[in-house]
């Protein structure tokens, strides 16, 4: 018997001028979980969809359990046992879990035979792998962590061997992602083989067996997991010794310049978001507001910073009222000397379509240094951008080149560029590393606090608790719009996994 | 996981596709042709001897591309806002008042050179007010423009009749229009820039407004990339949430933009009526205002692109005339099917070819292309 679940050899794929995968060699032995970590745009999506038939390769073959295997498009994949988990979810929101598990593979037109078949499949297949989800439950009335088991199911439904995994946790709780990380255990002791891509390094260490490091579309390295060490991979990613812990010196706090007082906002469809949340921020820290994603902190920052209306409550600027429930508007605020890096970079901090400078003079295009008259005075912006291009070491250092074409951490760098240099009395900051490579990471987190030690007063939101703890002076947890806890960043992680997850605290709850 | 792709080279993205949708429609229209028993080679050579052989041919293919360049720029400005103004037609229709009220005003005692400019002001404001209410409603109501703009074409339609039967029509007169204008109701011709070329515009209606058309495009050209309002317009139209984040007021962005496009559109109607028939009658739109909307996609919604789509479709209307003259199986209506075919092809169907072409230029290892999208975040 072949012990090898995938061999790779020689894969290689070019999209225009651009070399995606140089030369990839890769094995994967059967029965274990193989972590594949890179920078964003090292090659490893590209990689993992020729893997599932996206896209072919240019060159070299892809053995499956020893025999070499065209995979043409993801029905291809599919037959030869290979199952994929998106890392968004491909799942229809409005079925229940069994129709979603059956989609595609319903076997015939008429679906009452199927749906038994179906039902005793699943039923089985929970039970092997102890995946209990309810069959008839809706997926959108799930949790998150719920609907992957439901992707995971999906694939092995369709009798995958192989499971190819991209960023599963970066969407769940700490909780959920070590129950994640036992499914995957439970998978492994039963034969099955799995890919794991991820960005966190602390991931790989915990569950991996194995870990092939990508950059710049080579393969760089293999290691055994338990002869490796962060520090190594790290470094092996980026190809220079990487500062994993953030430098920073104790915070002097000085007045309050941002105090929100019994703030509650509501989002499109009339829900709740952000329920009665009071608190301050003075100069000289960071206040990070934790939490798992969606759960109000992007209508808090919405709110703040002018976008959304709030329906109740007080914010103060520098002890100024804004007017959050009625007129406060975002270029009122900037004038006013906040500064916001949107969480969401790709849709509302940049306009990818537009070059370079054109995003770095955005929010702040009526500042008659970039206009004459009615004009726009294109030679003041592009100017303007090379200085921040210099100063932020944006790559490429081109302002005429359109942003869509940047990787993800040149992206945040160009937001944060125009952010950080109208020096702003307050920064709110969503999601300041999410999609970023781990060296601008460092970068972006030396910045920041920069910002602090220049007595600004920073809000930082961020779904990553490793980022928050790194960064922040004081912790804020979120759950379902309220703050349900405030701790020192050097709280055990348990702790603050358990606000997060909404386990009430009673300190807080007391009051 | 995010699809990376190659981005084609500009002269592919903007010159190699619309080549291939025209000729693929023209392929189309050629077997309509030969369905009814006619050559398609001598229809085409007709189509082409027709627009552009003869000093006359050329000058009626430049005055319908006149037309349809004012309402290809009053769709492509609209869609720098992320809007589909269709109503090009009911706004060109209806600014027919303001260049006929003040030629019947004006013609009596000031020269052209007063009318025109009173003419283009009142096309202007009166094709801008017509996009104006629909822009107010999407901005403030929230009603879809293409629902509205369309229901404003009927409303053109209908008020038109009304006024040049009931009002506008000289006592005693059959014809539902205006009064003839005096010479200083009428633009003067550019024979003299064909004539420049050694050509005979003959009868042609080839006018003064042509170069305003020219003007336009370039106007719209600065607006859209040169102004803050133009880069507000495409922010808007390209991300309304980064609009929003940028603090762009978003309801004031959607009126102004619809009300540039409505302005354009109502400029078109100078051709026309004070370029040719000099009077204003019936249906002097006569579908100008849709085949903007082929214009503007045809030319990417960028005036570089809009002037030759509409020389384009200057000539299909030229040339087509021509065909149905010179072959009688062909009737008019066959010239309106291959029009048709050129504005699904090279409209409706624009990106019909491109994932293969785009493929192709991706395998062939894309000489020129620009990087790729970042690979999954």
């Amino acid at each position: 018997m072949n012990d090898i679940a995938i061999e790779l050899k020689g894969i290689d794929k070019k999209f225009g001028l651009v070399h995606a995968n140089k030369n990839i060699n890769m094995r994967v032995r059967k029965g274990t979980i193989h972590g594949i970590i890179g920078e964003n745009g090292a090659g490893k999506s590209t990689l993992m969809s020729i893997l599932y038939g996206f896209y072919q390769a240019g060159a070299g073959d892809i053995f499956v359990d020893g025999k070499k295997t065209v995979i043409k498009d993801p029905n291809a994949a599919i037959a030869a046992g290979i199952g994929m988990v998106h890392q968004h979810f491909m799942l229809v929101e409005n079925f229940t879990v069994l129709e979603n598990i059956m989609l595609g593979a319903e076997e015939s037109q008429v679906l009452n035979a199927g749906i038994t078949k179906a039902r005793q499949e699943l039923k089985r297949l929970e039970q092997e792998y102890e995946l209990d989800v309810d069959p008839d439950a809706i997926i959108e009335e799930l949790p998150v962590g719920l609907q992957q088991r439901v992707e995971i199911l999906k694939a092995l439904y369709r009798g995958a061997e192989i499971l190819i995994l991209d960023e599963p946790t970066g969407v769940l709780t700490p909780a959920e992602a070590d129950h994640l990380f036992r499914i995957l255990e439970q998978l492994k002791s039963q034969g099955k083989t799995i890919l794991l891509i991820t960005h966190k390094l602390r991931e790989i260490m915990a569950v991996t067996d194995e870990v092939s490091v990508m950059r710049r579309g080579e393969m760089v390295a293999t290691r055994t997991t338990a002869e490796t060490s962060v520090e190594e991979l790290a470094e092996l990613m980026v190809g220079r010794h990487v500062l994993l812990q953030v430098d920073k010196g104790p915070a002097s706090p000085g007045e309050v310049l941002l105090s929100v007082e019994n703030l509650s906002v509501r989002d499109g469809r009339g829900v709740d978001m952000v329920k009665n949340v009071s608190f301050d921020v003075r100069a000289g820290e960071i206040v990070g507001i934790a939490g798992v994603a969606g759960n109000g902190q992007s209508e808090l920052l919405q709110a703040i910073s002018g976008i959304r209306r709030a329906t109740t409550g007080k914010v103060l600027l520098q002890g100024e009222p804004i007017h959050v429930t009625g007129t406060a508007d975002p270029s009122e605020l900037r004038h006013r000397g906040l500064a916001h890096v949107p969480e969401d970079r790709q849709h509302m901090g940049l306009v990818l379509k537009f070059d370079e400078s054109e995003n770095s003079i955005l929010g702040y295009h009526d500042d008659p240094k970039y206009l004459n008259g009615l004009f726009l005075n294109i030679d003041a912006i592009r100017k303007d951008a090379v200085d921040k291009i210099e100063k932020y070491d944006i790559r490429p250092p081109n302002p005429k080149l359109k942003t869509a074409n940047f990787s993800g951490g040149n992206q945040q760098k160009i937001v944060l560029a125009r952010e950080m240099e109208r020096d702003p009395a307050v920064l709110v900051i969503g999601q300041p590393t999410r999609g970023v490579d781990v060296g601008a990471i460092e970068f972006i987190h030396k910045r920041i606090i920069e910002m602090r030690d220049a007595g600004k007063a920073v809000l930082l939101v961020s779904v990553e608790l490793d980022e928050i703890r790194s960064l922040a002076d004081r912790v804020l947890v979120m759950f379902d719009g309220r703050i349900v806890g405030e701790r020192a960043p050097d709280a055990g992680e348990g702790e603050l996994g358990l606000l997060m997850a909404g386990v009430e605290d009673s300190k807080e709850a007391a009051q | 996981m995010s699809v990376p792709y190659a981005k084609l080279p500009a002269w592919v993205d903007y010159g190699l596709i619309p080549l291939i949708n025209l000729i693929v429609a023209f392929l189309v229209a050629g077997l309509v042709v030969l369905a009814v028993g006619e050559s398609p080679l001598r229809a085409a050579s007709l189509l082409i001897e027709g627009a552009f052989g003869y000093g006359e041919g050329i000058g009626f293919t430049l005055y319908y591309a006149t037309n349809f360049i004012f309402t290809g720029l009053a769709v492509a400005v609209a869609f720098h806002c992320g809007l589909f103004n269709i109503g090009g037609e009911g706004q060109a229709y209806v600014a027919g008042l303001g260049v006929a009220l003040p030629c019947l005003w004006l013609d009596q005692f000031a020269p052209w050179y007063i009318v025109f400019p009173a003419a283009i002001l009142g096309s202007a404001m009166v094709g801008g007010f017509w996009a104006m209410i629909p822009g107010w409603l999407q901005a403030k109501r929230g009603s879809h423009v293409v629902i509205t703009t369309i229901m404003f074409n009927f409303i053109a339609s209908s008020l038109m009749v009304y006024v040049l039967v009931d009002v506008l029509k000289p006592a005693g007169s059959m014809a539902p229009q205006t009064r003839a204008f005096t010479d200083a109701g009428q633009l003067p011709r550019l024979d003299w820039l064909l004539a420049s070329v050694g050509l005979d515009i003959g009868g042609a209606p080839f006018n003064l407004s042509f170069l305003l058309a020219l003007v336009a495009a370039f106007v719209v050209w600065v607006v859209i990339w040169r102004t803050k309002l133009g880069y507000e317009i495409r922010t808007m139209g390209h991300s309304p949430t980064a609009a929003a984040y940028a603090g762009i007021r978003q309801s004031r962005i959607i009126i102004i933009t619809m009300m540039m496009s409505g302005a354009l559109a109502g400029m078109m109607a100078l051709n026309p009526i004070m370029g040719d028939q000099h009077r204003m009658q019936l249906d002097f739109v006569s579908g100008a205002g849709f085949v903007g909307i082929a214009v503007a996609l045809m030319g990417r919604s960028h005036p570089v692109g809009i002037v030759p789509a509409a020389i384009l479709f200057g000539m299909l209307y030229q040339g087509g005339a021509e065909i149905s003259f010179e072959m009688p199986q062909i009737s008019r209506d066959m010239i309106t099917i291959i029009q048709g075919l050129v504005i699904l092809f090279a409209g409706a169907l624009e990106n019909m070819f491109r994932p293969a072409i785009t493929a192709f230029f991706a395998t062939l290892g894309g000489a020129g292309s620009d990087k790729p999208l970042p690979a999954a975040e």
